[in-house]
């Protein structure tokens, strides 16, 4: 790991912090345009959920070098009340928010990796990462 | 040249040539652009992109303002771009959805296959149409060793999957039923006890067995309260309702039913149905039970298999053909 950045997600502002931290390393590791608002839609969609439904929580941004590929790696991270059926709230078209494509599947659809753990009453992780191509 | 850069190219030639001379041309060359992004996936955010990226190529002396607004697009777009990928999966999902229900038909239609007995005194005829890929109807011959035919009709309340998969279950009860037990009013309490165990209380069968005799002639026939058929006296000429009373399959496991009988004669007919039929819907609202009777009478001269396959097809023109619900047409005419 060469750079760990992170943003507590308390209120709905540092939804923007963390589009913000996410742009800047992006744009560093060289993504496109258009892949630099994936990542970022993507991050904000994870922000948003820990906002909305955990309280709080963190995302936390690394950027990767592994055999020369580099990517960006997401943490989001929250102790709220976790998620009791994960492929239920994976399902396209289901969604609490009512949003179209919006939430876990549309985060999901934007990066290349996409790792979720979760435990109900303890919380939920979720790790996402996108390659540079 | 990779699709994606061929694309770029297209976009690129298109746009220049309309910002050079606003034409409809230039305009039909985009729709055809627009065509071929949706077929190799292309998703809005990628065409701001490029059109910001084209727009930079043509006119270097561009404000630069004007080419941060497509920043700003292109993050507003972001969630048309989720939407349409989400779009796009739901599709597949559909399809494979829908294959699966066609295999699924194509089982159940192999699991409820019937045989139509072939004797000489009774010519029979039978149609079922589902009103979806599945059928919610079902229809069942049998025949013992004493030349006996069980004909079995029975309707599940409901249409679709649930309805389908029910049926099954009417259908190896059946199969199952002692061979000596084929009086109608003990075939519908044996059915009845399995399907009150069984299904679902929310989910309610009707049904009509009957067993003719070729030796006398003899029609014995019981109802669980299903749409009554019709019989036809080749004497008189008359159609008059086979009414029977009984309650539907699935309500009280101790229900008893009552047999009637009726005696065959030469060139007489028992017309049995599912609600699917009396319930075709016209424009001029649902069918008269009369209505049905002069389709009956228009195709009386014909084999017992014609008549309800023209019938069916009668029916199916008159509501614009779109079943509304599962439809089944049995005929049993008397040579004897």
């Amino acid at each position: 790991m060469e750079f760990q950045s992170c943003v507590k997600i308390i209120n709905e502002w540092d939804i923007v912090a963390a589009r913000q931290l996410g742009r800047n390393v992006a744009k560093e590791l060289g993504f496109g345009t258009v892949d630099q608002a994936r990542i970022t839609t993507a991050i904000s969609e994870l922000a948003r959920n820990i906002y909305l439904y955990a309280g709080q929580g963190s995302v936390s941004i690394e950027k990767l070098n592994i055999n020369g590929k580099s990517g960006l790696k997401i943490i989001a991270e929250d102790q709220g009340p976790g998620i009791e059926d994960i492929r239920r709230v994976m399902e396209d078209g289901y969604t609490t928010s009512g949003g179209l494509g919006a939430g876990l599947p549309g985060a999901k659809r934007l990066m290349d990796d996409f790792d979720i753990e979760s435990i109900p009453g303890e919380g939920t992780k979720i790790i996402a990462t996108k390659w540079l191509r | 040249m990779d699709i994606r850069e061929n694309m770029e190219k297209k976009y690129h030639e298109a746009l220049s040539t309309y910002l050079k001379d606003q034409n409809e041309q230039a305009l039909y060359q985009g729709q055809k652009i627009s065509r071929l992004h949706i077929k190799y996936n292309i998703s809005p955010e990628e065409i701001i992109s490029m059109h910001k990226n084209n727009l930079m190529e043509l006119y270097p002396e561009l404000p630069g303002k004007v080419l941060d607004s497509f920043d700003f697009l292109l993050e507003v777009m972001m969630g048309y771009g989720i939407a349409y990928r989400e779009h796009q999966s739901l599709r597949h999902q559909q399809q494979e959805l829908k294959t699966e229900i066609e295999i699924a038909a194509n089982v159940q239609h192999t699991l409820l296959e019937t045989e139509i007995p072939d004797i000489k005194a009774l010519e029979i005829g039978a149609i079922s149409v589902p009103a979806r890929q599945m059928n919610g109807d079902y229809y069942h011959f049998v025949q013992d060793e004493n030349e006996r035919i069980g004909v079995g009709i029975a309707d599940v309340i409901g249409k679709g999957i649930p309805a389908a998969l029910c049926m099954s279950m009417i259908k190896y009860a059946m199969d199952s039923l002692p061979e000596h037990r084929h009086e109608p009013k003990s075939v519908l309490e044996s059915l009845n006890r399995v399907v009150e165990h069984n299904v679902d209380p929310s989910m309610f069968i009707t049904m009509f067995y009957g067993l003719y005799d070729p030796h006398d002639r003899q029609f014995s026939y019981a109802s669980a309260g299903h749409e009554p058929g019709f019989y036809y006296d080749a004497a008189t000429g008359a159609f008059s309702d086979l009414d029977a009373k009984g309650l539907l399959l699935g309500v009280d496991k101790k229900t008893r039913y009552r047999q009637y009988e009726k005696t065959v004669n030469r060139g007489d007919m028992i017309i049995l149905l599912s609600d699917g039929v009396t319930e075709c819907r016209t424009n001029d609202g649902f069918i008269e039970r009369e209505t049905l009777i002069g389709l009956i009478k228009k195709n009386m001269h014909l084999q017992a298999q014609e008549m309800v396959n023209n019938i069916y097809k009668q029916l199916e023109k008159m509501q614009n053909f779109q079943l509304r619900d599962d439809f089944t047409l049995i005929i049993l005419k008397s040579n004897v």
